[in-house]
């Protein structure tokens, strides 16, 4: 279409009548595909910068992040996946570093950091052990965020500081029969008096086993079906109970349970936000997951990779070095485009949203794109160590099995593209 | 250089912006330097020092008053002195120098000198060498130079109130134990402490500690070299050895080389 090639901001014209060229006989009409599209360079600043610029803050968090993973998760991520629990010392690092509260206020014990610094944390952890980059992001990203956005001040003043220096948190949105279709909710929240009652399950919530604080959404009026949704933060002695922790595939030492509420009574003071505007809550915090996982996706795929290719610039075979064979080398530059790719798509999404921009389709963009990869890369990663990559000695394959829950959790594949498909069809339909 | 109060005393910690240790080093295409656009951080020797006047801060809450951290480097050393801030220093000192102009160890000391006598320091916590150089003799050229009693290679580090100082050096034939007073110049070993990872709130804390800034002329200092560094070359590939299988055999085979 021609359309494509004038500057965007000429298209506003109607349509032209053409001379008579096969295509006039379409009269196809040229919409306003400007519409709803992001200006790319508003507001112009003087002297752009690359994706690669951090602040000085957000570097040595970087560092920091970087050396408390291979000190402390390096030599205990193997057995924490072997036996599927969370060392208690991985924890206790994580709260005492302040990368259990990076974005919550001084004023509420917490690091008071930019969302990049969030990201660069998730990503630094995942190329260590995706299962604490998870934990890290969960809390971080959709715990900590939800409350410091929604909260009232008396509720922030009471969970926050938790939060932030000795309680996980965790995130309950999901059912058995509510996934994707997370509006279809069957956990109710029933008024009695100053307290709300809670009945229902929840399923594949994260960080439950290590938990203390849950955010969980259920339906205070199920005739208004997901208007009635409401988000409330409870303590686990109110009621909250594990009924059945998940084996899984990857991210084993990330406990993922099944949780039962049994007429969980809960005080009205705890709901966060406004009844009824729960839904709205779980939409737009779950965009911002989603780039929290796209930065554990592009962790996990260069943790691999890095692995991979140390390990083929030392086994040689037929005289040289495995890695100077012109196929392997071309593998890896494949690989590192893609990783390089998702990396920018998951900064470029962070910044957006720390711009006040919106973000929605560049976030599903990342998460899709960074899961995808991250598969790719950590599969060939393996192949690349050849038999050894293939054994649980070296750390290769548990990134791989770590890789594929990237494309199911916090938004399936099918649902980022989806998204992204809405949001193009916005542009060109008015 | 008395101590303000008998109990109260000024931490200097000199930390040095060097190549990561973890770096894979290269000869430089000039051959008369090392590749230098690698990952810097800081000395590990001198994060070791840090972290020592932190602990001894942390041990006796009376005794120390402050710790300052100094650097003598270009504008990049500002991110070492603001590491050693998230650490828990206090304020830092910049003495900023010119780009590509390696700094001396006498210079270094000359500087550290002239930081030392405009204000007031009790105690000089520094790292026993910088893994660039590995001269080790900053901190025996400042004590000379000041006047100063000074316990290198220390191990274990013990400071009172009164002023008294015990120190543990490591030396080739063991431990060997020193008990001297303040003032004092400790240089650090690897196994004094293990130092502290820089936490997220610290890092934002650091952001509104003090960095002092002085151009060399401002202290009355002269960066000039007085060595000139001839060539840098990689040590000769390690040819393989060959075993042998007794000892006769051992001693003709270095006849025929000519070792014996």
């Amino acid at each position: 279409m021609r359309a494509c090639l004038r500057p965007i901001s000429a298209i506003s014209r109607p349509a032209l009548q053409r001379p008579s060229t096969a295509m006039a006989s379409r009269s196809f009409h040229r919409s306003t595909p400007a519409r709803n599209v992001q200006e790319i360079t508003r507001p112009a600043i003087e002297t752009p910068v690359s994706l690669w610029n951090f602040t000085e803050e957000e570097e040595m968090i970087r560092d920091t992040v970087r050396r408390f993973a291979q000190d402390v998760i390096a030599p205990r991520a193997r057995e924490m996946d072997e036996n599927e629990v969370m060392d208690k010392e991985v924890v206790n690092g994580l709260f005492e570093n302040g990368l259990m509260g990076i974005e919550t206020s001084p004023d509420h014990d917490g690091s008071g950091c930019s969302f990049t610094s969030a990201i660069i944390a998730v990503e630094e952890l995942a190329k260590v052990d995706a299962s604490v980059a998870v934990l890290c992001d969960v809390h971080n990203t959709l715990v900590n965020t939800v409350l410091r956005l929604y909260g009232s001040e008396d509720i922030k003043k009471k969970w926050l500081p938790g939060l932030a220096t000795n309680t996980v948190g965790s995130f309950c949105l999901s059912e058995p029969n509510a996934g994707s279709d997370a509006f279809g909710l069957q956990t109710t929240a029933k008024e009695d008096g100053d307290h709300y009652i809670i009945n229902g399950s929840k399923a594949w919530i994260s960080n439950s086993g290590e938990a203390d604080t849950f955010l969980v959404f259920a339906n205070v009026d199920p005739s208004k079906g997901y208007k009635g949704i409401t988000c409330f933060v409870m303590s686990k002695d109110m009621g909250v109970q594990i009924a059945k922790k998940e084996k899984k595939l990857g991210i084993r030492s990330s406990s993922t349970c099944v949780l039962s509420f049994d007429d969980v009574r809960v005080p009205k003071e705890n709901i966060v936000g406004e009844i009824g505007k729960g839904y709205k809550i779980a939409i737009e915090i779950l965009n911002e997951g989603r780039i929290g996982i796209a930065a554990q996706m592009v962790g996990v795929a260069q943790g691999a990779f890095d692995h991979a290719v140390a390990y083929a610039y030392q086994r040689k075979q037929f005289g040289k070095y495995i890695g100077d064979f012109q196929a392997m080398g071309h593998q890896f530059a494949d690989a590192a485009i893609k990783i390089e790719a998702a990396r920018l798509l998951c900064y470029n999404a962070a910044r957006l949203k720390e711009e006040g921009r919106p973000f929605t389709k560049e976030a599903a963009m990342a998460k899709y794109y960074a899961s995808t990869i991250a598969q790719q890369v950590s599969g060939s990663a393996i192949e690349w160590a050849g038999g050894v990559g293939f054994t649980r000695d070296l750390p290769l394959e548990k990134f791989w099995r770590d890789s594929k829950i990237g494309a199911i959790y916090e938004g399936t594949s099918n649902i980022q593209l989806e998204t992204i498909a809405k949001l193009i069809r916005k542009q060109y339909v008015s | 250089m008395r101590p303000t109060l008998p109990s109260l005393i000024h931490i200097l910690v000199p930390v040095k912006r060097s190549i990561d240790y973890a770096v894979k080093i290269r000869v430089a295409s000039d051959q008369k330097g090392v590749d230098t656009s690698v990952k810097h951080s800081m000395n590990p020797f001198d994060e070791i020092a840090v972290e020592e006047a932190i602990k001894l801060r942390e041990r006796s809450k009376e005794l120390v008053e402050s710790i300052t951290a100094v650097s003598i480097g270009p504008a990049k050393s500002v991110d070492t002195i603001r590491t050693a801030l998230a650490m828990g220093a206090d304020t830092g000192i910049h003495i900023t120098t010119p780009e590509n102009v390696t700094v001396e160890p006498v210079s270094v000391a000359h500087a550290l000198k002239a930081v030392v006598e405009k204000n007031k320091y009790d105690l000089i916590i520094m790292g026993k060498q910088a893994i660039d150089d590995d001269s080790g003799s900053t901190g025996g050229m400042l004590a000379g130079m000041l006047g100063w009693s000074q316990a290198s290679f220390a191990s274990k580090l013990e400071v009172e109130s009164s002023g008294a100082v015990k120190v543990t050096r490591e030396i080739d034939g063991g431990l060997e134990k020193l008990e001297t007073k303040l003032p004092v110049i400790v240089t650090t070993d690897l196994r004094l402490n293990e130092p502290r990872f820089a936490t997220l709130p610290n890092i934002m804390k650091a952001k509104k500690k003090k960095i002092e800034s002085f151009k060399p002329e401002d202290l009355g200092l002269d960066f000039k070299p007085r060595m000139e560094t001839i060539s840098v070359s990689e040590p000769p590939v390690r040819q393989g050895g060959q075993k042998v299988e007794s000892v006769d055999e051992l001693i003709s085979r270095m006849k025929s080389a000519g070792v014996v």
